[in-house]
């Protein structure tokens, strides 16, 4: 039982803490202060910054740039970097693909993809869900089919975050319709600039259009695409999923926008304060920052418990009160616009301040934080389950 | 920071759960221990006293083993598992805490001893008619007769007041303060109206006429002492929860697991295992807050900084425990409003510790007027 950060860590802090806020661009880190919408070239440039310093990718194997760090430095690297408001290295590169090809791929496809990956020079893309397989992924119909060297796929994916950005998709595809669904599946690569693959974008309640629809019509895609072995790429899809729950709990995250909160409270004069010496206000920042400090203990718990570097089933826990917190501080910072929250299309000629027109839309696309990642039903499926045996 | 306990700290887990596991093995033996006045077993005590137990957070010079507050949340938590009705809380931690921190040498060494020894029950006599967790007194006043001082007023509800054979009182100064006082409950003036609590335990009106009294150290305002003494058997009293949380949970999963309704057992039914499901969150996050504010207060904080601790870990543990004291009835159904069952007497301790030393609201109050002064909630001082 220790306390404090131990001195390297704490040394580690301090380290990180001064890059992220003085390599990554201030206007880029301000976009995401702000709520804001950052550029497919911004996004890159952080990234690349991050993996010119060996940082966008610690939790691969090091032979593909990854750092044998500690689950605690992971962590310190996870909350500094999201309190200094960088952009998170591209979860589909970073978190999700990357991984999975280090462990599954042949060396080959490991050479040919990995560094790329690691330096944004290819954009991923992902091709999981369908609009009949979401919670019940194994359920997707998207068929590939082998002719000759190549595979053709026909079918459609969907919820595709920021597809409009990508140079390349991995998918679950199904490759055996006449087994179990879970053992007929198969992971394929797949270039975005392909005939027959067509991106249309969904526009969401917020009004941004940050995710898409990707169809496949005839699409041909090299035999040598295949990741892994035909037929196996449910464990794949597993493997992934599984550590997109690490650092879903997105402390860091959570704590600088409720500070800023407590700031835009402060600045609201109320009679002869502000809004912040109101109970109702008051009360609820100590509810959330409580909260959020058992959350932080729990991450740091966790992260201190999973020495195997196997995902605990308490992240579980992470990911449900993470996303439930994400949600509750957007929804407190509405509160605090008040009626400015309705401003949300006015310019910068506004009355009111960016961030209160930004508040309700940062607001309506929180709720996404629920559903994703496995939706929080799924979590308490999991915990349910796989804890409490029941 | 580091979550991980010593190996230490494991043997004394075991040790315990071997001691109190194997006296509460049955829950029957439970309902027997708190029937009968003084409402713990006396026998169990003393097993507690020979295993150094309670003079765990004592120096060693006056019986102790000069134990930290992880220790003490170990046997708590262990404590709560088995809803234990021995004092451990009111007595070693927050009565010999007072001692420990206010009495004078001769004090220290005879009434920590008699608590270490198993010799003595010391009931911190605090709360007032009226009091609601303030770290002061009003109803009991103090008088100072030269040589000797003098109580007089009302100390209600004091646990194991009828029992105790020390009372420590918190009493009004003459030029102001809140004074600490050692009272011996079979002086002239001293009357006690003992009673039992819902949750098993015993707890007294003690009604103070005149009666004799020796100051717990100098005859000087002790508030910061009762707030400091208070915080720590508030962290204490956080780890007695996270056990019978825990155990609340693993009843109430096992019930849904054996239970039948429909032809089905209950764990078929969403509806019942999502909500498992979300008191286990609520005591994971609840584990982390105990555990935390145990090393705070283990490491010599400010007192400040252990005041943060101590609220917080009470806000959490209170939401949490009214969750999880509500819902493990509600999933049981009828079988869990019996006194025959065990998972009411959960509920039952969950409320009495909720209650003891400031409930979630009154640490929110207190937590939100002070809400302004920093930007970010930091664990680590």
């Amino acid at each position: 039982m220790q306390l404090t950060l131990s001195a390297e860590d704490a040394e580690f802090r301090d380290q990180l803490r001064e890059f992220f806020t003085t390599k990554i661009p201030q206007e880029i880190r301000d976009v995401v202060r702000d709520n804001g919408e950052l550029t497919r070239e911004q996004l890159v440039q952080s990234m690349r910054i991050l993996n010119e310093n060996g940082l966008a990718v610690p939790s691969w194997p090091t032979e593909w740039g990854g750092k044998d760090w500690t689950l605690m430095q992971k962590h310190i690297w996870h909350e500094e970097l999201q309190r200094a408001y960088v952009p998170e290295p591209l979860a589909f590169n970073a978190s999700m693909i990357g991984p999975v090809l280090a462990q599954f791929a042949t060396q080959e496809m490991k050479e040919r993809f990995l560094p790329a990956t690691a330096n944004m020079d290819i954009w991923w893309s992902q091709g999981f869900s369908e609009p009949d397989a979401g919670s019940d992924l194994a359920s997707l119909k998207t068929r590939a089919v082998r002719d000759g060297d190549h595979y053709v796929v026909n079918g459609q994916k969907t919820w595709t975050t920021l597809g409009q950005f990508g140079d390349w998709i991995f998918t679950l595809v199904r490759t055996n319709p006449e087994v179990k669904k879970q053992a007929g599946i198969s992971m394929l690569l797949i270039d975005m600039k392909s005939p027959g693959l067509e991106v249309r974008p969904i526009e969401l309640i917020d009004g941004g259009k940050e995710v898409n629809e990707v169809w496949f019509t005839d699409v041909r895609v090299p035999v040598e695409n295949l990741v892994g072995e035909e037929n196996r790429a449910w464990d794949y899809a597993k493997f992934l999923l599984g550590n997109e729950r690490v650092g879903i709990a997105r402390v860091g995250t959570t704590k600088a926008r409720l500070a800023q909160a407590k700031e835009f409270a402060a600045s609201i004069k109320v009679g002869d304060g502000t809004l912040l010496d109101d109970p109702q206000f008051s009360t609820r920042f100590v509810e959330l920052e409580t909260d959020l400090l058992a959350l932080e203990l729990t991450a740091l718990r966790v992260a201190a418990n999973s020495a195997d570097g196997k995902p605990d089933p308490a992240s579980s826990v992470l990911k449900l009160k993470g996303s439930e917190l994400q949600q509750a501080v957007t929804e407190l910072t509405v509160d605090l616009a008040g009626p400015a929250s309705l401003a949300s299309g006015a310019d910068d000629d506004s009355t009111v301040p960016l961030w209160a027109r930004r508040s309700t839309p940062a607001y309506l696309n929180t709720r996404k934080t629920t559903i994703y990642g496995g939706s929080n039903e799924v979590q308490r499926q999991i915990i349910s389950r796989t804890i409490l045996g029941l | 920071m580091d979550f991980n306990y010593d190996d230490e700290q494991q043997a004394l887990r075991e040790a315990v759960r071997g001691l109190i596991g194997k006296a509460y093995s049955d829950y029957e033996e439970r309902r027997r221990a708190v029937a009968a006045d003084p409402g713990f077993s006396e026998q169990v005590w003393g097993q507690l006293a020979e295993m150094g137990l309670l003079g765990l957070p004592f120096e060693e010079q006056y019986g102790g083993m000069g134990a930290s507050a992880i220790e003490v949340g170990i046997v708590a938590e262990e404590l709560g598992r088995v809803v234990a009705p021995e004092p451990f809380l009111t007595t070693v931690v927050l009565a010999g805490g007072a001692i420990a921190a206010a009495g004078t040498e001769v004090q220290k060494t005879e009434l920590l001893g008699g608590i270490s020894a198993g010799e003595s029950i010391v009931a911190f006599a605090h709360a007032e008619p009226g009091s609601r967790w303030e770290p002061t007194a009003s109803v009991v006043t103090a008088t100072d007769g030269g040589d000797t001082w003098t109580l007089s007023g009302t100390k209600e509800p004091v646990i194991q007041g009828a029992r105790a054979d020390v009372l420590i009182v918190s009493a009004a100064l003459p030029e102001g303060g809140t004074g600490l006082f050692v009272v011996d409950p079979s002086a002239q003036g001293v009357s006690r109206e003992g009673y039992r609590t819902h949750d098993g335990g015993r707890a007294a009106r003690v009604v103070l006429d005149g009666a004799a009294a020796t100051p717990l150290g100098a005859a000087e305002d002790r508030t910061g002492v009762i707030a400091r003494v208070l915080d720590g058997a508030r962290i204490a009293a956080a780890n007695e929860a996270i056990g019978l949380m825990e155990v609340a949970i693993n009843t109430t999963s096992s019930y849904l697991t054996s239970r039948k309704q429909f032809g089905v057992p209950l764990n078929t039914f969403q509806a019942l295992t999502f909500r498992a499901a979300d008191l286990y969150v609520q005591l994971e996050l609840s584990r982390s807050v105990a555990v935390w504010a145990s090393m705070v207060l283990a490491e010599s904080s400010t007192d400040e900084f252990v005041a943060q601790a101590a609220a917080r870990a009470s806000l959490r543990i209170s939401r949490a425990g009214r969750q999880v004291g509500q819902e493990a009835i509600q999933l049981h159904g009828g079988i869990g409003m019996t006194a025959e069952y065990s998972i009411g007497a959960y509920t039952s301790r969950l409320t009495a510790l909720d209650h003891l030393f400031g409930d979630g609201n009154h640490h929110l109050g207190l937590l939100a007027c002070r809400v302004g002064d920093y930007a970010e909630l930091e664990p680590v001082p």
